[in-house]
């Protein structure tokens, strides 16, 4: 393993100085888990690291009803599981971000780092796309906006351009009647990665019944999560019935585009898409029933 | 050319100054800078809990922790848990319960199994079991170390230490 420099800036102006002069080998610290795990196996070269944590920006973690969710980029899924504004608001990304690794890893783990990671099997991926998430990126040219759906490009792969940074993610409020949900299919109860995954947010109509609005993504079926637009239409306008819910599940699975692999075959992501589209959906509506 | 620098940390309540190079992970620092081989060394990829620390109140696997991200913080390693010869609750139930046989896993469901009895000091079998799911063990199964920390919780609750 070649020398390695270490910082720690205390600024988002210091970092993003340090970013802008070190080059394709920098290394962005946030709670290590994939990083530090790259570094040390070689599948990444890296020269420098650079510890994100003490810049008071990446660290927000704040709920207001008029604005949203403020997700600071390097704030530990730990603590977002326990940020009581989440819970209520935004369950399913909550349920994405806790679903990440053990009690250990959920410590150090970032909601922020876990897109950057851009792994298309992400489990926050999906919720922040239902959300419409805003990804606040800086740079040393200032501040530019990233819808989350647009973030990952690739495998490993992200929107990010040399020299910048995801600062924070910006969610906006909850409708009234609104709620959301994230599952994902692995082999044993805990400590794995996704072999598909939906994430679904709906908003009901003052009948408590019709929806008016739903986002649907669906990770770990291609490569980038995908934004299944047809499985939304499948349920808006609709009162959340088997057929409505079913018709969804079958869009998710015809907007599928997965690969055999370890994990799974096409064929099995394909019918999980939609299995998990629907139960996604069902979780979802029974919260806003429930919260009635 | 190796790049190090200087690491000040509180271990198990004792300030110490570590000289780590950069691409030391907290583990290595421990074991290997300050002599504390308490802390085991098992996958090195965040999956088996061997080397768990609590550091600022958070348990962390320490081989997935940059030694130089220690700096100023505050560290307990198993070698924290006993007074002396006086040996934790913990560490007494694994005893008894037998909860344990090559002992490579041990230190770090000790560590882990205080942090949730700091945490919950009445944790269900399933709180236990979801907690300690970051800590492999080859060995024993399981169910002697799920005893072992109910035993113990039960203990501290009538006694605390």
């Amino acid at each position: 393993m070649k020398p390695l420099e270490f910082s720690a800036p205390a600024t988002l102006d210091e970092a993003l100085g340090l970013l802008a002069g070190t080059g394709d080998q920098t290394g962005v610290l946030a709670g290590g888990t994939d990083l530090i795990i790259q570094h040390r196996s070689g599948h990444r070269d890296i020269g420098h690291m650079i510890d994100i944590k003490k810049i008071p920006e990446l660290n927000v973690l704040d709920f207001d009803t008029k604005t949203g969710l403020r997700l600071g980029a390097a704030v530990a899924c730990d603590d977002l599981g326990a940020f009581a504004p989440a819970q209520k608001h935004y369950p399913g990304l909550v349920e994405g971000a806790e679903l990440i690794g053990s009690t250990q890893i959920q410590s150090r783990a970032s909601v922020g780092g876990n897109v950057c990671n851009g792994s298309p099997a992400a489990d926050t991926i999906c919720p922040l796309i239902v959300l419409e998430a805003v990804c606040v990126v800086r740079g040393k040219d200032g501040e530019r906006e990233v819808a989350a759906i647009d973030f990952m490009t690739g495998p490993g792969q992200t929107a990010l351009q040399q020299g910048e940074l995801l600062v924070e993610f910006r969610i906006p409020p909850p409708p009234p009647r609104s709620s959301d949900a994230y599952l994902r299919f692995i082999p044993r109860n805990e400590m794995d990665i996704a072999v598909a995954s939906a994430a679904v947010a709906i908003t009901l109509a003052d009948d408590g019944k019709t929806c008016v609005s739903a986002k649907i993504a669906i990770g770990a079926v291609g490569p980038t999560p995908i934004l299944v637009e047809e499985a939304a239409a499948a349920l808006e306008g609709r009162e959340l019935v088997n057929a409505a819910l079913e018709a969804a599940g079958k869009a998710s699975s015809a907007a599928a585009k997965p690969i055999t692999d370890m994990r799974g075959t096409v064929e099995y992501r394909v019918h999980m898409a939609g299995v998990l589209t629907r139960r996604a959906a069902s979780m979802a509506l029974e919260r806003i029933q429930e919260s009635d | 050319m190796s790049k190090k620098r200087m690491v000040n940390a509180t271990i198990n309540g004792r300030e110490q100054t570590l000289l780590c190079d950069n691409r030391m992970s907290l583990l290595d620092a421990l074991r290997d800078a300050a002599g504390l081989t308490g802390t085991k060394e098992g996958c090195l990829t965040g999956d088996c809990g061997a080397c768990s620390v609590v550091m600022n109140g958070k348990l962390v696997d320490s081989c997935l922790v940059m030694a130089a991200e220690a700096e100023g913080a505050a560290i307990t390693t198993v070698e924290g848990l006993a007074i002396g010869s006086d040996l934790h609750a913990l560490q007494q139930a694994f005893l008894a319960e037998a909860a344990l046989q090559c002992g490579v896993c041990t230190p770090g469901f000790l560590v882990a199994s205080k942090a949730l009895l700091d945490r919950n000091p009445d944790p269900t079998e399933h709180e236990i079991r979801y907690w300690l799911a970051g800590n492999l063990c080859r060995c024993t199964g399981y169910q002697k170390i799920l005893e072992a920390v109910q035993s113990a919780a039960a203990q501290l609750r009538d006694n605390p230490r």
